[in-house]
Parts: structure tokens; sequence; C-alpha cells
């Protein structure tokens, strides 16, 4: 059997035991969210078939694979999008389950779709507290129930500017007017801002040009800055090449293994991911 | 590492110069009216009355102004009602038989039915809410299109007014003081008031107000741009809808009210246009029938604009079929400004 593991073990990353990991040991009080054991299924197809997901703190976890792998089911069954029919979940090593979105949200968990669900024609502010509308002080917001668009505004403008993203200005624009990266900017820099616990980006640089698709990633590395954890789906290998920390290879519903950008080569990623060689584990 | 964006940088291709090239006068005018979609059937209601005012100067006097007011209250109001739908990206085909099902109820309560005038107009109303809220309970829950969904409804509300009713028309004279209310005329200086115009602009307030600045208009918008983005996001969508249209049938319910005040009478006959009219104000008014884009404000305007050119071209002494023609211009007009901006570009 032809193995890409390499002698020396994964070592440690972020201080994080590599070769405890590949064996799926990960003891979950030391991780931002565990999975354990999730399985799915839809009717005869299996969309799952027992696999476990650590995410570790300040670590950017990227999960790659091949359509149908398993991935946008193994990220939905963790929060909450789906519910898996077993496994266990657990968050800073507390058991915990998400019937519906909203679930993973109120836990800390922001997660930014490929639709980035915004609304085109409400401006940047609006969008990026759409759902968690802040209201004036004193009797205009307890009693008129007016929302406090400064506030809002300000706030939005604040965080767009802590994650250094220079681009956009003007938060009264409406979202429609800007450009494809600029749109993920905003949906980017909704989930950071209000993620607790940690950030999923759904294929965020799918639809971009080169330049824009810098600045995404540039944003992905602002955010692990911050200290939040980031969990990101892509098809990209130069991309997850540049900016995970370890890589979580999905393969027919399983995991093929978790490998690190300096361990192997997105050569032997590809290859791992299609099958066309298999990583030796524990 | 350097984590800023870099500044603009200077444009170094021809595609980045042709870029920053600067806009043409279409595609300026293309981005203030997105900006201010009320803006277009402002300026048309401006040309209006300065055309009209030259044509006949009786049109500005405020004698003329007040009939302008009195006759375009009860079509204003079903409009709000009808915004609040077409922001949702849906439609109200039964807003005329619902308004006339809740007032021929408001109106043989109070007459033959013995029940005291103000009970009778709180029963209408609650009836007209209730009526919204079917609307709103088969979109929602049954999952059928709002055009669907109030054909049928407006087949059913005009059956079941005229079976209520038997078809027979109640004067004002066999209805008490408190609901022919909304006829009382108020004089201000020359202007000739009714406190149903009242009502209608202190309804246009509120529902504006809702709509730009609490969280309940921000998901009205939201919901309207794209049901399944404000799903993700965690807005109750089918809750907003369900809320929609009840505020809409509530919104008929008083209307239903301020018509017998109107019209000194509870047909049921009246309205047979409101249907088309209200939603002609809305589309002239700058709200997209796509959803999500439009404002209370422009409504109003539009509602003015359609009975101006009424008033001014009956004034003028044109047959009114130019009206009806000019109505039809406008609306096609609109839409293509709607479908115009809606393109807009950064």
């Amino acid at each position: 059997m032809s193995t890409t593991q390499n002698e020396a073990g994964y070592g440690t990353v972020n201080g994080v035991d590599l070769d405890a990991v590949q064996q799926g040991v990960a003891d979950p009080s030391t991780t931002v969210l565990s999975a354990r054991k999730l399985i799915k299924t839809f009717g005869k197809v299996i969309g799952l078939d027992g696999v476990d997901l650590d995410l570790y703190p300040g670590e950017i976890l990227a999960i790659i694979g091949d359509n149908g792998a398993g991935k946008s089911t193994l990220i939905k069954a963790c929060t909450g999008a789906l519910a898996p029919d077993s496994g266990q979940l657990y968050m800073d090593g507390q058991e915990v389950s998400f019937k519906t979105p909203q679930d993973a949200r109120g836990a800390g968990i922001e997660t930014v779709y490929q639709t980035l669900a915004v609304a085109p024609a409400l401006d940047i502010s609006a969008n990026m507290f759409l759902g968690r509308e802040m209201r004036r002080p004193g009797v205009l917001g307890s009693v008129f129930r007016m929302l406090d668009k400064k506030g809002m505004k300000d706030a939005a403008g604040k965080s767009m500017a802590n994650l250094g993203i220079a681009t956009v200005q003007n938060m009264g624009q409406a979202v429609e007017t800007l450009s494809g990266g600029q749109r993920q900017a905003v949906a980017v820099a909704r989930a950071a801002t209000f993620a607790s616990k940690f950030v999923v980006l759904d294929e965020p640089t799918a639809a971009l040009g080169v330049k824009e698709t810098g600045q995404v990633l540039n944003l992905i590395q602002q955010i692990r800055a911050k200290g939040l954890p980031v969990i990101l789906i892509s098809h990209n290998m130069p991309n997850v090449f540049e900016v995970a920390d370890r890589i979580h290879i999905a393969r027919l519903g399983g995991c093929a293994g978790v490998i690190t950008p300096k361990s192997h080569t997105p050569t032997e990623a590809v290859a791992i991911m299609t099958g066309a060689t298999t990583l030796q584990r524990g | 590492m350097s984590t800023t964006t870099a500044p603009a940088q200077q444009p170094s291709t021809a595609a980045e110069q042709f870029a920053l090239r600067r806009q043409s006068p279409a595609q300026r005018i293309q981005h203030v009216l997105h900006a201010q979609p009320a803006l277009s059937p402002l300026l048309v209601l401006i040309v209006a009355i300065v055309v009209f005012s030259l044509v006949n100067p009786r049109f500005l006097q405020p004698q003329t102004l007040s009939i302008l007011f009195q006759q375009v209250a009860i079509i204003a109001a079903l409009a709000i009602g009808q915004t609040l739908i077409i922001l949702t990206a849906g439609i109200d085909l039964s807003v005329g038989a619902l308004t006339v099902f809740s007032m021929l109820i408001m109106a043989s309560l109070a007459s033959s039915g013995g029940v005291p005038g103000p009970l009778a107009i709180l029963i209408g109303i609650l009836v007209g809410t209730a009526g919204g809220l079917l609307n709103g309970y088969l979109v929602t829950r049954i999952n059928l299109p709002p055009f669907i969904v109030t054909l049928g409804t407006l087949s059913i509300f005009l059956a079941a007014g005229l079976l209520y009713s038997g078809g027979s028309n109640i004067q004002s004279t066999a209805l008490p003081d408190s609901v022919n209310w909304a006829g009382t005329v108020i004089q201000f200086g020359r202007f000739r008031i009714t406190t149903g115009v009242i009502i209608v602009a202190l309804m246009a307030i509120a529902v504006g107000f809702a709509l730009s600045q609490t969280k309940w208009g921000r998901h009205v918008y939201a919901v309207g741009n794209d049901a399944e983005a404000a799903r993700l996001v965690g807005i109750r969508v089918n809750r907003v809808l369900l809320s929609v249209y009840t505020v809409a049938g509530l919104l008929y319910g008083v209307t239903a009210w301020l018509q017998i005040g109107r019209a000194g009478s509870a047909s049921p006959n009246a309205l047979t246009e409101a249907n088309l009219e209200s939603i002609t104000a809305v589309v002239i008014g700058g709200t997209s029938l796509f959803g999500g884009r439009g404002a209370i404000i422009g409504t109003m305007i539009g509602a003015l604009i359609v009975y101006a050119f009424r008033l001014g071209l009956s004034l003028a002494g044109v047959d009114d079929q130019w009206r009806v023609f000019a109505t039809g211009v406008l609306v096609i007009v609109a839409v293509a400004i709607d479908q115009w901006i809606r393109k807009v570009k950064s």
C-alpha cells in the first residue's frame, strides 16, 4: 500500500499533536468543535459514513474533497442545516445538538453560504445587521421601535475597517452595486463580526477573480488573527495550501485523512482526495 | 504580514482606465433613481401640476385641490396595503372585494343589525383583518402563489359580501354618525379636508415609519429581496409574510369605514376598479413588482398622479378616455424605469 505519510509523523501545528489527531483520539475538551461518528443517509445514498472532524482553537481548517465526497453534508450536519442520523457534536467539550441553523448561530457559529444570503437592494450596514438589528436607546427604541441606523452604520464601518476591507467605504451603498469580491467581503465581515466560536466559509472564492480571491484569503487570515477558528470548504488547492493550517480530506462520505500544507504537496492531496493514494492511519 | 488592502491603485490596464471613465448623464440619472425611486414619480407629478394649472388656472385653487385629496384618499389608503404586499414580491387582487365585504358587514350591522356604531366599525375592521390573515395563511402555509390566492379570495369576498347584503345599498341616513364620521368636513382656510383624508395621511405616515424605521420594515424588504437569504440570516419569513397580509387586511378594514363616509353609502357596487387602481398607484410610485424596493411615499405620489391626471384632464375639457390612456402609458413607463434602475452597476 502506498503512503504519503512522512517518516517523522505530522509534528504539531499550533500546539496540536497531529499524530494524535490522525489516530482520531483528540479529546473534545481541547477542540472548539468535534464531530464524532456522524452518519447521514439520504434513502440509499450515504452522505456521511461515520465521519470525525476536529477544529482546534485559532486554526484554519480546510475541508477539501471531490464533488459528492460529503463536504457540504458534513458542514451542514455541524451547523444545524441538516440533522445527522447519528453521531455526536461537541463544542468546547460539551455535547451539543443543533436542530436549525439558528441554533448554531445562537451557539456562536456563523456560516457564509455560497449564495451569500444578502438582500441586494439593502445597503451594507442593513445587510451586516440583517436579523440582528439594533434599536435606538431610550423611548425612541423601546416605544417607537426605531432602528439605530447610525449606530449600525458606524459599527459596520468599524468591523469592515478592523478586517482591513478598504475596497468598500460607504456603508450606505446598496449591496447590488458592489462587485462579487466586495459582496463576499460583506458576507464574510458579517460572519466574522457575529461569530463567537468559529466561522464556516463555503467556497468563498469560487466565483472570484485572482485579485479578489487574494483579498478574500487575506480576510480569512484576518479572522484567524482575531482568534477565531475558520472552516474553509474549497475546491481550490492553491488557495487551501496558501491559508490552511490543516486540511481535512473528505472522500466517499468519510475522511481520507487530515494533512497539513507542510506534510503534503497539493498533488499528493489531490491523489488522496481522488483515491489514487491512501493515507496510512495510526 | 501586511493586512490592509492596498489603497486604490492607479489604473494600469486599458480596461481599468475604461472602468474609471466618467459616467454618462444617463448612468448618473440611473444612480440617482436607484437611490431614490420616488424621484421620477415626483417629477411627473410636478410636471403634471404645472401643465394642468397652465391649461386651467382653477386646477391649483384650494377648492380643486380639496376635491383632489378627497377623491384620491380611498385608493391611496388601499394602495398602502397593496404596497406592503408588493414589497414582499406578492400582489393582492382581493383588495377591493375585501374592502367592500368589510364595508357591507359594518353598514348592515350598524343599520338593520342594531349594533352600536363603534362596535359595528370594529367588527368590520376585524373582518378585513381576518380576510388579510386568510390570504396570508394560504400564501405561507399552503404555499400558493399570492396571485392565485387573491384571485380566489377576490371572488370569495365579493360573493360573501353580496350574499350577506342581498345586493342592497345602505344609505348614510340609515347609519349612525360614527359610521359616517369619515365624511366630516374640516375647514383649513379655503381648503375643505375631510376627516377621512386626515386618517389616510396618518395611515401612510404610520406604515411609512414602520417600513423605514423599524426592524419589521427592514425584514419586509429583506423577504421581498430574497426570501431564501432572509431565511438563512434567521428572519422568520412566513411570519413576516403573514404579518404583511394581516396588516394589509386591517388597513382595508379601516378604509371600508372611510369609504362609507366618502360615498355617503355602503354599496356592493363600490370600488370595482380598486384592484387595478391600487396596483397602478404602487407601480407608478416606483415600487418594484419584483419586490424588495419601493416606499409608501412613492405610492402616495403615484395615487396623486392618477387622480391629478383625472381631474386635470377633465378641467382641460379632454375626453376622460385620455386619462385612462395616460394612466396606461405611465404604468408601462414606470415598470420600464424600474427594470432599468435595477440593472445599476457600481
